[in-house]
């Protein structure tokens, strides 16, 4: 689950990690009172979308206007939040239609000496959380990583005993910070290190963590994201979803207890199984082909559930064939069969629609295709299966 | 012979008091299974489907000498389960739940590490010798007796697969699913080395998917010391990449875990991978014609 700059940095607030001074801004005119509250001279105003690539990005309806921009009076502050606030940000992350912006975040500018990267994941191979920092700071840390990346260090850490001292002066070391900045990194780094475990984490990325010319440590933007199988024990982070970030077709399967992903192509299907639902995209591609999007109904999947999995798939224009495609191993395929039948009389289907059944029951489950009485197109097998709604898109 | 499991394996079932634990344990004991014990704390003493219920694992080995354990806890829980098997010190643990956080699991990985412990999963289908043992939530009448080895990340697929390869007369020693997670216990590479060293298994067949780094690490040691034809299908070659397809793992991270890399690290070792899903047997079959052996 992903959520703001704003929502991140106050988390680290509360914990003790070194963020600027900052307020949110729905107006324009709230946006002029949070720069006089800052009270310095120089503030920047922050896009806030999921998205990076916001200080690049420009808005959809002007490009002259970007993401990130530095304001020197409220005047200016709220002009140019009135100028993003409704508009969409486009950046190398959100696609071409870009993001609407419904909050800035107006910070206090600070004083910066020099930008470092600084971000912790779990290594799926060590199984360890691992904290990894550069001094390639404010740039994409994919192309450094690509390019040299020996200029990141790694320091994989105890889930529970935390980030060690040592190896926060190890890194400091390595990042070539002296005097004061060394105590200031090494608290930075273990107390990030803290909150990444203690709220479920699946990344934290400060990009840049600035060096002050005080030599103090500062996170200039930071971005959380939280395993979301762990939020059923984070009741105050979940709360923190903004679904206006979400895919409105998205959130509709995510209630309906169905993984689903929108993809831009024009068949669309239903599988059972994550494995298979990737498959199956995989193979209309190969027959030529373009999947509309990736869904798993799971393994328990009910007429309620196939009807709102029509439902989310027609409500995609772009869809021209739905192709649904089980595998029944304890679900029996006449149970898949008379929901499929059931769902498509209920829903009203205005595109072919082919079925691919195999496993337990499957003459059975096929015959009540046969015998339904909709036109319903049967495939024999998974080639058979994409070749057919490859034709029927035509 | 097998690998992990036959017919000798005595099987307790954790979360046997649920609905899912009680329906899968059923399905088991149908396939010839020995499931032994259950467990969920404070229904000891109760009976599901003919299985005794015990309130804690170590009085469930105690009492029945159950050596691997299948495991339905829902995931706030779930990760305590498997600690308690380990500490009990059951071989063969298979944690069938999906949804447990990824924090939870680097603890459970250090301890079962440490310990003479294995685990399969988590959020996996379980495992199955055909005609000997089934532990999980696999379709037990579509798998066959045979000489390919079978590990896959999926649970459907792996379905898929096991058909196809039974309906070419190609059975299976040993099936097992990984699980769908970014961190999990026995890894491809963990279960090559026990295929290979199994009198009964000729050929091995993987099933990868996008995320991490497992399918490549497989890749090197197969090049590395694995004398038996192996064939693979990777799939997700179509996945937009920061997108969670479903498993927890199945996550292009960073431009990492790409099925294009994996397909070439694994063609890379003389594996013969499947272009289409339609053809995961027939990859089999090629990969034991080009090795000359069988």
């Amino acid at each position: 689950m992903k959520i703001h700059e704003y929502q991140a940095k106050r988390l680290l607030r509360e914990a003790g990690v070194a963020v600027p001074e900052s307020c949110v801004a729905r107006s324009a005119d709230e946006a002029a009172a949070a720069f006089e509250s800052l009270g310095g001279t120089l503030a920047v105003v922050k896009a806030q979308i999921h998205a990076g690539g916001r200080g690049k990005g420009t808005l959809r309806e002007n490009t002259e206007q970007h993401g990130v921009q530095l304001v020197r009076s409220g005047q200016e502050a709220a002009e140019v939040a009135g100028a993003l606030l409704g508009s969409h940000l486009i950046t190398v992350q959100t696609g071409a239609k870009g993001q609407q912006i419904n909050q800035v975040l107006i910070e206090a500018g600070c004083d910066i000496a020099r930008e470092l990267y600084l971000g912790i994941v779990v290594d799926r191979s060590l199984a360890r959380p691992v904290l990894m920092v550069s001094s390639a700071g404010g740039m994409n840390i994919e192309t450094v990583a690509a390019e040299t990346p020996e200029l990141i260090y790694k320091e994989a850490f105890d889930r529970d005993a935390g980030l060690d001292a040592y190896q926060a002066r190890k890194l400091s070391q390595r990042l070539e910070l002296t005097g004061p900045s060394v105590s200031s990194a090494v608290r930075f780094m273990q107390k990030l290190c803290r909150v990444f475990v203690e709220n479920d984490c699946s990344l934290v990325e400060i990009n840049p963590l600035v060096v002050t010319g005080e030599g103090e440590l500062m996170a200039l933007d930071a971005k959380m994201t939280f395993d979301d199988n762990a939020l059923f024990r984070h009741a105050d982070n979940k709360a923190l979803r903004d679904l206006a970030e979400e895919d409105p077709s998205e959130i509709r399967a995510g209630d309906a207890g169905l993984s689903y992903v929108k993809l831009e192509g024009s068949i669309g299907c239903l599988v059972n199984g994550a494995g298979l639902a990737m498959s199956t995209m995989d193979l209309i591609k190969l027959h030529g082909g373009e999947p509309a999007n990736f869904l798993d109904v799971g393994g328990g999947a009910n007429v309620e559930q196939v009807t709102e999995a029509f439902n989310i798939l027609l409500g995609d224009a772009h869809v021209k064939a739905v192709l649904v495609n089980i595998f029944g191993g304890i679900m029996r395929c006449t149970t898949i069969a008379s929901a499929v039948v059931e769902a498509y009389k209920s829903v009203g289907f205005n595109v072919p629609l082919v079925v691919r059944l195999e496993g337990t029951e499957v003459d059975e489950g096929r015959n009540i295709l046969a015998q339904s009485g909709v036109d319903i197109i049967t495939a024999v097998d998974l080639t058979d299966a994409a070749k057919k709604v490859v034709a029927a898109v035509g | 012979m097998s690998i992990l499991v036959d017919k000798n394996t005595r099987v307790l079932c954790q979360g046997i008091t649920g609905h899912t634990g009680e329906f899968h344990t059923r399905g088991c004991l149908e396939y010839g299974t020995q499931v032994v014990a259950g467990c969920t704390p404070g229904k000891g003493g109760q009976t599901v489907a003919g299985v005794p219920v015990f309130n804690t694992v170590l009085e469930a080995v105690e009492q029945t000498g159950a050596d691997a354990t299948m495991i339905y806890v829902p995931p706030p829980f779930t990760a305590d389960a498997i600690l308690e098997a380990v500490d009990a010190e059951i071989g063969v643990i298979v944690a069938i739940t999906e949804g447990i956080p990824i924090l939870d699991m680097v603890r459970v990985y250090e301890k079962v590490k440490r310990s003479g412990s294995v685990l399969i999963g988590p959020n996996c289908p379980g495992l199955i010798t055909p005609d000997e043992c089934k532990i999980g939530i696999l379709p037990g009448y579509i798998h066959k007796k045979g000489p390919v080895g079978v590990i896959s990340r999926s649970g459907t697929l792996t379905y898929e697969a096991v058909w196809q390869l039974s309906n070419l007369g190609l059975g299976q020693s040993t099936c097992i699913g990984l699980g769908g997670d970014p961190i999990v216990g026995m890894s491809f590479v963990d279960l090559l080395k026990l295929f290979g060293a199994d009198d009964s298994t000729e050929a091995i067949l993987m099933m990868g998917e996008i995320g991490g780094t497992a399918e490549e690490e497989a890749a090197a040691l197969v090049a590395d010391q694995i004398d038996k034809p192996v064939a693979a299908f990777i799939a997700g070659r179509t996945a937009p990449p920061g997108k969670r397809m479903g498993h927890a793992g199945a996550i292009i991270s960073g431009g990492k875990g790409t099925a294009v890399e994996k397909v070439a690290a694994l063609e890379g070792a003389g594996i013969v991978v499947a272009e289409s899903p339609a053809d995961m047997g027939l990859a089999v079959k090629r990969a034991m014609e080009k090795s000359g052996c069988c």
